[in-house]
């Protein structure tokens, strides 16, 4: 968290940076690609509601059934309904439960009771639910870390990592500033939410958006979704609930917009967001600087040695 | 559903779910709507966005209670003291619907003078025989005063327990009020015996009952009084929470009150909506499963003289006046579907064969019987008693009695494996019982109508071929039946003529084709269509014999010229080739009239005739639903009428009348025999006109409100070995147990934890406990603990959280407790089965049982010999071949291990 926030003091930009160098490798290198690309589509995009999140996950199930992901073990976790615990290769949705309620009595049971609540809201006794979803970034820090072109932006300007292409390195997984990416331990490659492609290019709805009883994932063009969502977020806060605001709907200063974002009315802490997501490359020059500097210094030590050898 | 029926003459949902959206104000009671109906609880949803509170009254914090605006914590068994205390406030406050309650309801109706109230015999109504425990609503002169002045001098027989609860439907005799004082001033007159017997439900008399907050009583009240009248309507929402309670009928009678009081039935956005406990409990009470009743909500006959014969049958069920006056016509079309041409006038149209009941053959009863060892045999479809039974150690000790037992299920269950798995039980060497397990069709693998929550028929079409040897439920009834009657054929014998006689032809007249165009490989398969078109109702043409399907139940005679198999259905297959179930057109109509069919006759909002004043307008055009149009002479509106079509609203019924001509043009509950709504119920429940609050059987405290009855005095417990119960609050179980479910589960689990997506979601069985609760204890989250009540024990995981919290009961500190009930030792996650720890006992009217409020103990530490081990390992991943000719990059994208190579 130290870290995040030392980070985030650091100046950032919501676009990669990309240099000429990289312009010349792409014009050398894609005229020899196979396959036709194509067509650009409209963006499409998930606006997950949580106000109305009824924290069923038939999300979960019905993203598993789809795209045939495997159970990743029965393990009971005691933290609220919540036995998915993280996105990962094997779980591309996952419900999260969060219990807000002051605590009337002190419990203190040799300190082993402890509930770690987060702060309760004044607003009394709340469940938050909450669907969560790879972000589909407009300026992914995946899709720029991936080194074999595995990961890559589709017509629907979706994040899709080709798992045929994937080497499996992890270099996703470390870029990822939500920790929505791991690999998978049955065949060691990265796995995430493809937003149903496969469905979109038939002209279907997401799986799970399909399930959702009460529209809590709603999917479309990105465009629409954003102004849906504003006007939701308006009526919210009529109706009390100062709080309600969008995460991720447009690009900050700091990180690009995101195709799936969020309503919630807490804090982005609270669901488990980082309220200011950090995008690596801005630790990048430093990095390129240090390991040429650190390079030069080992070849400098190891110079010194063989030249004292030497006398 | 005799609470409903007993209020309003239909034991049904008077509403439907998608109208949940036209409410003000939902009050969902009794009911997990959010975890146990997730897709219907989206129409609550679109309520909340137009700005309509929900509120949440429930001893446990859920999601339900997560998405509405307002959760009261009430202790689990306290619900009638709740409503009590809201129906005070409208009654106190004067925010009744006065012209509503007084036209449509029997708030004026002046009761006998020898009826005594609760309030007058201290917790008892008058008509109780302390020496049966039951009520004679004829010696308790429970009748409107008029109609039945004189006492019959023989001792009136009391009706057996159980039997017929359901078949009342409210339906009971009683006649015509012929009393009334529309000043409602008489101290006889219903409004007045309802203030006075609710008067004792005060908001601090309800805060000590239910442990709630007294502002909290007033709040709720005050949301429902300000979102109804004649612009506004509110809706109740209620689930097994309500009916699973030795004082269920009566919790249901409460609601039924306050909503006549408030004037919400019959309306949009109004009215009381019964939240079934699966997918087709409904039609399982329409056609029925149910041993007391016969399809349509007929009484089955029993050994009484009076239903001896046909005619002395209809005397004694039927009804002069209501739409019950056609019980004949139902009863002999029934006899036509059943036995066809072998019902003739002659032999009372096979009255006769029908089996009598002597006795209460309902599903607890006959588990006491089978553990005392009183039955042979036992069929099971789709049905796991060994863990969702109540009291699963006596279920168990039932199937182990039997000689045989055959078990129709998807996946090996419990109760199909009871003898091997049971950790309880002995060795399956000393099991004698012989179990044959039938593997059947999926949903999916057969055809066949569900009748949902709201009474909608709506018919599933066979996607493909169940495999290997499952076959369908029916299947299975219709050739055992074919072949049982190859067993008795020729036989004379009078006792085999209704076997030999019963219309048992339902085969494919062509081969049955499948939607992928190929032809069907199960043979001998019924033809469901077939079904749907007897149960519909037909006529034989006399001179071409030809059959004619019907239109409607109005179209049934007693003549024996119609058949119908279940006459409130009538109408679903009303011409060859149109079954309504199985449309699914959409039209602008909100209503939606051409989705499916929902009986009686596709009205969708039940006593919809209330919807407008009594001269025929709508109460105000934002609620405008069924009225009067002058110029066509017809009743209007966006659903089909409740009503007869073309009687005026300023009918008066002349001097004698009877069936429906006695119903008044402004008298909207026609399955009543006066046609209105009862506050007071003079027959429907046996356990009493009013609802009183009594304790759940097993509870911590007595009675606040009439300290010398604190339990239902009709409640029937079956105390024994098997069956202990804590029916004075004890320390030694001092906590207060409510069963819950989750939305990641189906009942019992023997649909569910068989499934690795879902178990997953929901791996283990636990205990919801507050943190104060668990600090007494020693427990921390996530430990093992002990769950022990009177009849058992299981060991589960705790889940300390403070969306449960501890109650004050009367200066007592009560804690509460939450057991889901999905988990047994079958499956691939297995765990302790709530059932182990529920009582057998069953309330007077349905033979309900109280699985949802009992005593127990939670003590920390796990409880070895309570450790099952599952019975089918997680599915190895992948679960399903490539698929064939396609390339990895078009394979299911989750298919990781393909072209691993691993």
């Amino acid at each position: 968290m130290t870290r995040e926030l030392e980070i985030s003091e650091l100046p950032q930009s919501a676009t990669p940076p990309s240099s000429r160098w990289a312009k010349a490798v792409r014009l050398v290198m894609y005229p020899f690609r196979r396959g036709e690309t194509p067509a650009k589509q409209a963006a499409t995009g998930f606006y997950n509601d949580t106000t109305v999140c009824i924290g069923c996950k038939a999300c979960e199930v019905a993203c598993k059934q789809w795209n045939q992901l495997p159970a990743d073990g029965m393990n009971f976790t005691g933290n609220s309904y919540d036995h998915t615990g993280t996105l990962s290769a094997e779980s591309w949705r996952h419900v999260k439960f969060i219990e807000q309620f002051p605590s009337k009595t002190e419990t203190s049971n040799d300190g082993r009771v402890s509930l770690n609540l987060v702060q309760p809201p004044a607003e009394g006794n709340r469940w938050l639910m909450m669907s969560d979803v790879c972000k589909h970034c407009e300026a992914a820090p995946c899709e720029h870390a991936c080194p074999t072109g595995a990961i890559l932006y589709n017509e629907f300007s979706n994040v899709y990592i080709q798992a045929d292409i994937c080497n499996g390195c992890a270099y996703c997984i470390a870029a990822c500033p939500f920790g929505v990416i791991t690999r998978s331990h049955f065949d060691g490659r990265a796995h995430k939410c493809t937003l149903c492609y496969d469905r979109q290019k038939d002209g279907l709805v997401p799986a799970c958006a399909k399930a959702c009883p009460t529209a809590s994932i709603q999917f479309g063009p990105i465009d629409e979704l954003r102004q849906r969502a504003e006007k939701r977020v308006g009526e919210l806060r009529e109706r009390g609930l100062a709080k309600a605001h969008l995460y991720g709907d447009v690009a900050s200063d700091r990180y690009s917009g995101l195709n799936s974002f969020y309503l919630l009315i807490d804090k982005p802490e609270t669901y488990g967001l980082p309220s200011q997501p950090v995008n690596p490359w801005t630790n990048m020059k430093g990095d390129y600087v240090r390991t040429v500097a650190s390079g030069l210094l080992a070849l400098a030590a190891i110079a010194a040695i063989l030249l004292g050898v030497g006398h | 559903m005799p609470g409903l029926g007993a209020s309003f003459g239909r034991g049904a949902a008077a509403t439907y779910q998608q109208d949940l959206a036209n409410s003000d104000c939902i009050l969902i009671m009794g009911s997990n709507m959010a975890e146990a109906h997730p897709v219907g609880f989206r129409w609550p949803m679109k309520a909340k966005e137009r700005g309509a509170p929900l509120i949440h009254v429930d001893p446990r914090f859920s999601r339900t209670s997560a998405l509405c605006d307002v959760h009261v914590t009430i202790r689990a068994g306290t619900d009638i003291a709740f409503l009590g205390g809201i129906i005070r406030h409208v009654l106190a406050e004067e925010k009744w619907f006065r012209e509503y309650v007084l036209a449509y309801t029997n708030a004026s109706v002046i009761l006998s003078e020898e009826f005594r109230d609760t309030e007058d015999l201290d917790g008892l109504f008058s008509g109780f025989d302390a020496e049966t425990n039951t009520y004679d609503p004829q010696k308790g002169r429970w009748a409107y005063a008029g109609t039945d002045d004189q006492p019959t001098q023989k001792k009136s027989e009391p009706d057996q327990a159980g039997v017929h609860g359901y078949g009342l439907m409210g339906a009971g005799q009683s006649g015509a009020p012929t009393q009334r004082d529309e000043t409602l001033q008489h101290p006889r007159c219903v409004m007045q015996v309802l203030r006075r017997h609710f008067d004792r439900y005060t908001p601090e008399a309800v805060s000590k009952v239910c442990g709630c907050s007294p502002d909290a009583v007033t709040r709720v009240a005050e949301l429902l009084c300000k979102n109804s009248g004649r612009e506004r309507t509110s809706a109740i929402v209620y689930a097994v929470g309500w009916t699973q309670h030795s004082t269920g009928v009566q919790i249901i009678r409460t609601a039924g009150i306050l909503q006549l009081l408030l004037g919400n039935m019959g309306r949009p956005g109004g009215g009381i909506m019964a939240m079934r406990g699966h997918a087709s409990i409904q039609g399982s009470t329409d056609v029925p499963t149910l041993y007391d009743l016969l399809p349509g909500y007929l009484p089955h006959p029993t050994t009484d003289p009076a239903h001896a014969t046909l005619d002395a049958y209809c005397k004694k069920e039927g009804l002069p006046t209501g739409y019950w006056s056609n019980f004949r016509e139902f009863v002999v079309s029934l006899m036509k579907a059943y036995f066809g041409k072998a019902a003739t006038r002659e032999n009372d149209w096979g009255f006769g064969w029908l089996p009598r009941l002597d006795g209460d053959y309902s599903h607890l009863l006959t588990t006491e019987r089978m553990a005392r060892g009183e039955l042979t045999g036992y069929f099971l479809f789709g049905q796991n008693p060994a863990a969702g039974g109540l009291n699963g150690g006596m279920q168990r000790t039932g199937l182990r009695a039997l000689d045989w037992l055959v078990v129709c299920d998807t996946f090996e269950t419990e109760s199909a494996v009871f003898w091997r798995d049971d950790p309880n039980g002995p060795p399956p060497s000393e099991v004698k019982t012989e179990v044959f397990l039938l593997p059947v069709a999926s949903s999916v693998e057969k055809e066949g109508t569900l009748t949902n929550t709201q009474r909608l028929l709506q018919f599933h079409n066979k996607a493909l071929d169940p495999p290997d040897d499952c076959r369908s439920d029916a299947w299975i009834v219709y050739n055992l039946g074919k072949r049982l009657r190859e067993l008795y054929a020729g036989s004379t014998d009078a006792k085999d003529q209704p076997l030999l006689s019963i219309t048992w032809d339902y085969d494919h007249l062509e081969p049955q084709v499948l939607p992928d165009g190929t032809l069907s490989r199960i043979e001998s398969d019924p033809d469901i269509d077939r079904v749907l078109q007897e149960v519909n109702g037909y006529s034989n043409d006399p001179s071409t014999g030809q059959r004619k399907l019907l239109p409607g139940f109005s179209s049934l005679r007693d003549d024996g010229s119609t058949a119908c198999g279940c006459w409130i259905y009538s109408g679903v297959y009303p011409e060859v080739g149109r079954n309504r179930a199985n449309e699914r057109n959409l039209t602008d109509n909100p209503v939606q009239p051409n989705w499916g069919f929902a009986w009686p006759h596709n009205r969708r909002i039940l006593y919809n005739r209330a919807s407008a004043d009594p001269a025929g307008r709508p109460w105000s055009e934002r609620k405008k639903y069924i009225w009067w149009d002058g110029q066509q002479r017809r009743w209007v509106g966006p659903d089909a009428p409740d009503f007869e079509p073309d009687k005026p609203p300023d009918y008066r019924p002349p001097p004698g009348a009877k069936g429906m001509a006695a119903i008044a043009g402004d008298q909207p509950f026609i399955m009543k025999p006066d046609g209105l709504g009862w506050l007071y119920a003079p027959k429907g429940a046996k356990d009493g006109p009013l609802p009183a609050h009594y304790e759940p059987v097993e509870s911590p405290v007595g009675n606040l409100f009439y300290p010398r009855h604190a339990i239902n005095p009709t409640v029937r417990t079956f105390e024994g070995p098997l069956n202990r119960i804590a029916k004075t609050a004890t320390p030694e179980f001092p906590i207060v147990a409510c069963s819950f479910r989750l939305t990641e589960h189906h009942l019992s689990g023997a649909m569910s934890r068989f499934n690795s997506w879902l178990n997953e979601l929901q791996p283990a069985m636990f205990v919801e406990m507050n943190p104060e609760h668990a600090a007494e204890q020693n427990i921390a989250n996530g430990d093992w603990v002990t769950v022990r009540s009177p009849r058992g024990a299981i060991e589960v995981r705790a889940v300390v959280t403070l969306r449960l919290q501890p109650l004050d009961i009367d200066g007592k500190r009560i804690h509460q407790v939450g057991l889901p009930l999905h988990w047994g030792y079958a499956g691939e996650s297995v765990g302790g089965s709530v059932n182990d720890l529920t009582p057998l006992i069953a309330d007077v009217n349905v033979s309900i049982h109280e699985g949802k409020v009992f005593a127990v103990r939670v003590e920390a530490g796990r409880n070895a010999s309570q450790s099952p081990t599952p019975t089918k390992p997680p599915a190895a991943w992948p679960t399903r071949e490539p698929i064939a000719d396609t390339p990895d990059s078009a394979q299911p994208e989750g298919e990781f291990t393909h072209d691993a190579g691993a």
